[in-house]
């Protein structure tokens, strides 16, 4: 057995290959990865909280505009039909179809929006300088562990595929909700890159959550 | 270099945390933790077989059901992507061709395989887990396929011209792709690093 300092909190765990790190020997680097596996282990940011928060709120707000603006419009001589994500989750409310809408739903708009509302949550009250809120740790490590079912960049990609398929039936126009989301996408992105797991977890030890 | 349960701890798999040993949850964030997950590949090979019989009815069933004045069209997976060719769309056939039945059929081969290899000792290590990186990241854009028809049926909803409404196979695949993506996280990657070390220490 090796001998190590006491002081658990001092030492990151890679959750690829459980190579130990110490923090001191990590922090020097702007981007510290796992020295044998390379998964990012944190991010120096000391700034970063106020930006992952507001990108967060961000992403949030125009989630509303998404679920309930049209989405893409479709014009087939003097017919036209809008859809807006809430249409398109409703339209297999039925039977045998509801498993089909409740995926939908869940993986562009409940999940994605889930992650944004559990880190605000979790950060917003720590940012203003106040103790974090009960649950705050539960909140954010749901956050994370939400974060391969939140899917909005590949219905982004379904979208342009469903445009293709469409546009030898009849004339498709993008309305507000279709940039909301592109930006939705971006936002999110950024986010997550710009975010430091291990420094929002230590900041909420300071804070006593 | 020294892993946290050589150095007898228990390293928390959302936080990073080290936890001492015998604890079930990590003091931080509360997650449930483990040195190394138990019985981690029978998880992998129980999700993969429901995901490969959710695949099934997901190729042979419609996915997409057009209704034109006096005309039903049933189109299953291959049939619209054949549509796609047929109207000179090569690209978007490639992409759907690609998500819906190249990756799938992929992941369910590389699944399998990793989980066949892995308690054999067989294969290079790093490869297995370039692999599994792999895996993982491609799986969930499995699911455009299921975005494209719910859009679609969203929005072409002309009763008196064309209507589209979603086919059952659109549930299945839906269901084959979320289960694939719990088979290939369940695996332990650090089950695979630990190999790593041996065969070093042994070479
Ligand atoms: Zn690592
Ligand atoms: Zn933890």
């Amino acid at each position: 057995m090796a001998s190590l300092p006491v002081d658990l909190e001092d030492l990151i765990v890679c959750s690829k290959c459980d190579l130990l790190h110490r923090k001191a020997t990590l922090s020097v680097a702007a981007r510290a990865k796992c020295a044998r596996c390379g998964t990012v282990l944190l991010v120096s940011r000391p700034r970063a909280i106020g930006q992952v928060l507001a990108l967060a709120l961000t992403a949030a707000v125009l989630m509303t505009v998404v679920v309930f603006t049209p989405f893409l419009q479709l014009q087939s001589g003097q017919f036209v039909s809008r859809a807006s994500v809430f249409d398109t989750v409703m339209t297999f409310s039925e039977g045998i179809m509801l498993p089909l809408s409740f995926a939908v739903a869940v993986s562009i708009v409940v999940l994605p929006l889930t992650r944004l509302l559990a880190l605000i949550y979790a950060f917003l009250p720590l940012f203003f300088g106040r103790s974090a809120l009960p649950y705050a740790k539960v909140s954010f490590a749901l956050a994370e562990r939400l974060r391969p079912w939140a899917m909005a960049e590949i219905f982004m990609v379904g979208v342009a595929v469903a445009l293709v398929k469409l546009s030898s039936l009849a004339t498709l126009s993008v309305g507000p909700a279709f940039w909301s989301f592109a930006a939705i996408v971006l936002v999110v992105a950024l986010k997550d890159t710009l975010m430091c797991r291990y420094s929002l977890w230590s900041l909420l030890d300071r804070a006593g959550a | 270099m020294i892993t946290a349960r050589a150095a007898g701890l228990v390293g928390c798999q959302s936080c990073g945390r080290a936890n001492s040993q015998g604890q079930t949850r990590c003091v931080r964030c509360g997650s449930r933790i483990d040195s190394r997950t138990p019985r981690s590949l029978q998880h992998v090979w129980a999700w993969m077989a429901v995901g490969l019989i959710a695949y099934v009815p997901a190729n042979t069933y419609p996915m997409l059901i057009t209704s034109t004045v006096g005309d039903r069209q049933e189109s299953t997976i291959m049939g619209g992507i054949i549509d796609l060719v047929e109207h000179g769309s090569y690209g978007v056939a490639l992409i759907v061709f690609v998500a819906s039945i190249l990756v799938p059929v992929g992941k369910f081969i590389a699944i399998g395989y990793l989980a066949f290899c892995i308690p054999r000792r067989m294969q290079n290590p790093h490869s297995l887990l370039h692999l599994h990186e792999v895996v993982e990241f491609i799986g969930r854009w499995s699911m455009i396929d299921v975005f494209v028809v719910a859009i679609l049926a969203a929005l072409v909803q002309f009763d008196l011209i064309a209507t589209i409404n979603p086919g059952i196979a659109a549930v299945c695949f839906a269901l084959s792709v979320v289960f694939t993506m719990v088979s290939a996280q369940s695996f332990d990657t650090r089950d695979i690093w630990d190999r790593v070390e041996e065969t070093s220490a042994g070479t």
